[in-house]
């Protein structure tokens, strides 16, 4: 009893880094652009809508302790993942950005933000997406064990 | 504590740092921008600037205005009402934030018509035409030519005005000086150098009015 205790207790706290991770990105999301008026570019919005909604997906999970919210989070997290790298790789260059289609209205390589030289905000989202990704990961493994 | 707490508290107090963090941000950014006003008061208001008002008004009202934004026409009315309730004291800066596709060809036109001693007149005539032209589904520039013989303008001189090469360098500097300013929507409104935080007619009537209090003591 204590065993399975303590197991589930990990796991409600991998799960609610999850949340966390997710709570502050959305936040920091909305700091940039309704108090500091960054407007979002295409690729930025996108990324929000894989983003905003694992807040919500691990608050319930987080309340029912549905072990399903791996597989519920999963795909949203995997998609804001690969739109994040793709928005990075536009970002640095790898990419030319006059081969994708977001050249009207914001720029999706205009530089806001450079923290310590390297934190732009497609990077941060980036981590974010990453770091989520790797919990996910680990909760799965821990579950089907 | 219950792990729903946890959950709960933690999110409260994710969302009050928000909360404080953008309190925090806004208050610097308004220093930041007096500041401005003090040492480059050129990048508020620059010499080839329309202004409305008395020459000793000592309050300045800058607008960063689009002809094309509905909201800075509904708002214009609200503007000559607000300078007509303290006469003389307020002073009208137009700059130019054309954000909208092709509203430069506006801004144009009012360049135009200022040398023609006629900008504010035709600056109404836009506004109140605008429903015409600037439909968001349709948008029918030409329309406006309908409405400016209303003005009196000498319209063959308006369209060769048009292409001075002045104008794309006011228009430059409006919007590179929009850009220093932070101002990303129309109307952008400053009150001697103090933008308006919240935005609104309540709000833009309460700055004003502590600015005039504070300019003109009784």
């Amino acid at each position: 009893m204590i065993h399975s205790d303590n197991t589930s207790n990990a796991h409600w706290t991998i799960l609610f880094m999850c949340w966390l991770v997710a709570a502050i990105s959305t936040l920091g999301s909305l700091f940039f652009s309704e108090i500091m008026q960054f407007a979002p570019c295409i690729l930025c919005w996108y990324q929000r809508i894989f983003l905003f909604p694992l807040v919500f997906i691990f608050t319930t999970g987080l309340f029912s302790c549905d072990k399903s919210v791996v597989r519920y989070a999963f795909p949203l997290a995997a998609s804001g993942w690969l739109v994040a790298l793709y928005h990075n790789l536009l970002y640095s260059g790898i990419i030319p950005e006059k081969l994708q289609p977001c050249t009207k209205g914001v720029s999706c390589t205009e530089e806001y933000i450079n923290l310590f030289g390297f934190l732009s905000i497609p990077m941060l989202s980036l981590l974010s997406f990453s770091a989520i990704l790797a919990l996910l990961f680990i909760l799965n493994r821990r579950f089907s064990r | 504590m219950k792990k729903q707490h946890i959950v709960i508290i933690s999110g409260l107090f994710l969302v009050l740092l928000f909360v404080l963090g953008g309190y925090i941000y806004k208050t610097q950014q308004t220093k930041k921008l007096g500041f401005l006003a003090q040492e480059q008061a050129e990048l508020f208001v620059r010499k080839h600037s329309p202004t409305l008002g008395s020459d000793e008004a000592k309050v300045f009202l800058v607008e960063f205005m689009d002809p094309a934004c509905e909201t800075c026409s509904a708002f214009y009315p609200f503007v000559k009402k607000l300078m007509a309730d303290h006469p003389e004291k307020i002073k009208l800066v137009l700059r130019y934030a054309p954000f909208h596709d092709g509203a430069d060809y506006f801004v144009r036109i009012l360049e135009a018509a200022k040398k023609q001693g006629k900008y504010w007149e035709t600056l109404e005539i836009m506004y109140q035409a605008q429903p015409y032209w600037a439909s968001h589904h349709n948008p029918q520039p030409e329309l406006v030519w309908h409405f400016l013989p209303r003005v009196g303008l000498d319209l063959e001189r308006l369209r060769n005005d048009m292409n001075d090469p002045e104008i794309d360098r006011i228009i430059a500097q409006d919007i590179a000086d929009a850009k220093t300013l932070n101002v990303t929507k129309t109307p952008g409104f400053f009150v001697n150098g103090k933008p308006l935080v919240t935005f609104g007619d309540v709000q833009l009537q309460q700055l004003l009015e502590a600015e005039v209090a504070a300019q003109y003591p009784r």
